[in-house]
């Protein structure tokens, strides 16, 4: 028997709960040589910006145990390349292509949100609210509840393409922000995006990166991820998109217990190109074994 | 391309660098000098990001069991700095790797029968020794190898063995000339009048001296360059370093692993010495 393992985000189906996340698949065509993109449920592109963005001086990233710490700085190639460069490799593939993007201002916000509408490629929007590597833009709108509802409203105004909001963990209270954007308009909730850290050089008695704070990624920051899903999930009605953490088909399937319909897999697509396929394999081999018939029956379906 | 390598010899040739030759798919004799690979040392979460290493050499070994066929191998040499190449050097024969690669530019060789430059400070030779095979086939090679000791200066005896002209310098002067391996070098332009292409790799303050002798004298030079990276396949854009335009009004950021590693050295913004 083969499992049913297609879910739906806000009208959009996927043939698997499994994307990978904004920055760390390129747009795309990158790893089209390791990953069968018509085996995974989605991919997100990395953050577009109204301009192009140069991003922070080097270094950008350094590894912690069990993760790694990166501060790029939302360098990507601006939303008019988008269209001219990397929109026709989307025409040529049939998976679902989520357009990550953030501003400066929540006209700014708007302004991309409907350009990103009128792209028939473009699947769905994912709004950054929570780049924690950039001084404007990004993380104030993703720590604040009330500039949170405004980018949110903004962006719903001007665009009816399912709309995910992907939330920053670094915030005291994940839910207050998770519900702020639920009454702004939001179709889906991301959870959760990197945390906040830093590394020294003892030696030189330096900050590491140049930037000298960064986000961390990878297993480290897992069970952090878990919770703030298992909370947001119940204080929601919107699906939610679990993310931190995810290298094998068994973490992902934890963060469906929890109550994710999806999840993204980030820094594991670096350790292994074919991580996102992999681990799309791996969980339909665990509902075959355990004989589920539906990968829908495990959102939420924690026990105790 | 990814592949599982076992490792056929691991071995420390100098204090603290180590030669490494593994397995590999026939694709990989394919590679070109100045490719790199990216290496999983383990399958643990810890250390968890792959390891960039330039490709030393690629070609065929003969299994020491009767009647085994020819095998293709892959060899690197790296430099113990951290965790992860601690980890590698600790690995042993018959271990296994998760390799990606060959990943990157290579060299562009130049033409045939002019006096060609290779320029390599510590373990920055790793990538020129299967450039100098190439080389070596159409054209004189001049091998100008540098470190902080004697320690630092690798694999002479196989440059050599390759029939080139080898010129050290060391900053101890505990072998060859005392000082930077740019003098000697400058000493040999000096000599021809500036003639012959440079090929350099090694740390970056060397690669900056190249750099600015190889403008100043007009000849043609490539430099291949190192990076902090997470994936190797233009990705996750932390290995940036800065194109020959760049300022903040005007980004020109290059990804190491897929633009490079190898860049012409007018290609990019050098500081001002």
């Amino acid at each position: 028997m083969k499992p049913d393992m297609s879910v739906e985000i806000a009208g959009l189906k996927l043939r698997n709960p499994v994307m990978t996340a904004s920055g760390t698949f390129g747009y795309g065509e990158e790893f089209s040589q390791y990953v069968d993109l018509e085996k995974i449920g989605a991919f997100v592109t990395k953050g577009l910006s109204l301009k192009p963005r140069a991003g922070n001086p080097t270094p950008r990233i350094v590894e912690t145990p069990g993760g790694m710490l990166n501060a790029i700085g939302l360098q990507n190639v601006g939303i008019d390349a988008f269209i001219q460069k990397k929109v026709p490799f989307l025409r040529s593939i049939n998976t679902p292509a989520i357009a990550n993007f953030f501003g400066y201002t929540p006209d700014e916000y708007a302004e991309l949100a409907a350009r990103l509408d009128a792209i028939p490629e473009v699947a769905a929007l994912e709004v950054n609210i929570s780049c924690p590597n950039v001084k404007q833009g990004g993380i104030v709108f993703g720590t604040d509840p009330g500039c949170a509802a405004s980018v949110v409203k903004a962006c719903r105004a001007a665009t009816s393409k399912p709309l995910i909001v992907k939330l920053s963990p670094n915030v005291t209270d994940i839910v207050e922000m998770a519900l702020a954007c639920e009454g702004a308009g939001a179709d889906a909730l991301s959870v959760i995006n990197t945390l906040t850290g830093m590394a020294i050089d003892l030696e030189r008695r330096r900050p590491v990166l140049a930037n000298i704070t960064g986000g961390l990624s990878g297993p480290a920051i897992k069970p952090i991820a878990l919770r703030m899903v298992w909370q947001v999930s119940k204080a929601v009605k919107l699906p939610v998109i679990g993310i931190g953490g995810i290298m094998s088909a068994t973490d992902a399937l934890e963060f469906i217990l929890a109550g994710a319909t999806a999840v993204q897999v980030g820094t594991a697509s670096f350790v292994n190109p074919g991580a996102a396929q992999a681990i799309a394999e791996g969980m339909e081999q665990w509902l075959a074994e355990q004989g589920i018939a539906d990968v829908r029956s495990l959102i939420g379906a924690l026990e105790g | 391309m990814q592949f599982k390598a076992m490792i056929l010899d691991n071995a420390e040739v100098s204090p603290g660098y180590w030669r490494m030759r593994m397995t590999a798919p026939s694709e990989m004799l394919a590679a070109r000098p100045g490719q790199f690979v990216m290496v999983r040392v383990n399958p643990s979460l810890d250390p968890l990001i792959r390891r960039p290493f330039g490709v030393f050499d690629v070609g065929m070994h003969q299994p020491a069991y009767t009647g085994a066929a020819p095998q293709p191998y892959l060899e690197i040499l790296y430099r113990v700095v951290g965790k992860g190449t601690g980890m590698l050097s600790a690995l042993h024969e018959t271990d296994l790797l998760d390799i990606l690669g060959p990943l990157g530019s290579g060299f562009e060789n130049g033409p045939a029968g002019e006096e060609k430059l290779i320029v390599g400070g510590g373990v920055g030779l790793a990538p020129l020794y299967l450039l100098v095979k190439e080389l070596v086939r159409d054209s004189p090679v001049r091998l100008f190898a540098g470190g902080r000791t004697k320690a630092d200066v690798l694999c002479i005896t196989e440059f050599e063995r390759l029939g080139v002209e080898c010129y050290t310098a060391t900053e101890d002067g505990s072998l060859g000339e005392r000082g930077f391996v740019t003098k000697v070098l400058e000493q040999r332009l000096d000599a021809t009048g500036n003639k012959g292409r440079i090929f350099a790799c090694g740390p970056h303050g060397m690669l900056q001296a190249v750099a600015g002798i190889a403008a100043k004298r007009h000849a043609p030079c490539q430099v291949s360059l190192e990076g902090y990276m997470a994936c190797g396949v233009g990705a996750c854009l932390g290995c940036v370093c800065q194109g020959v335009g760049h300022s903040a009004e005007t980004p020109d950021y290059r990804c190491v692993c897929s633009e490079g590693p190898v860049f012409d050295a007018t290609e990019l913004k050098w500081e001002v010495a």
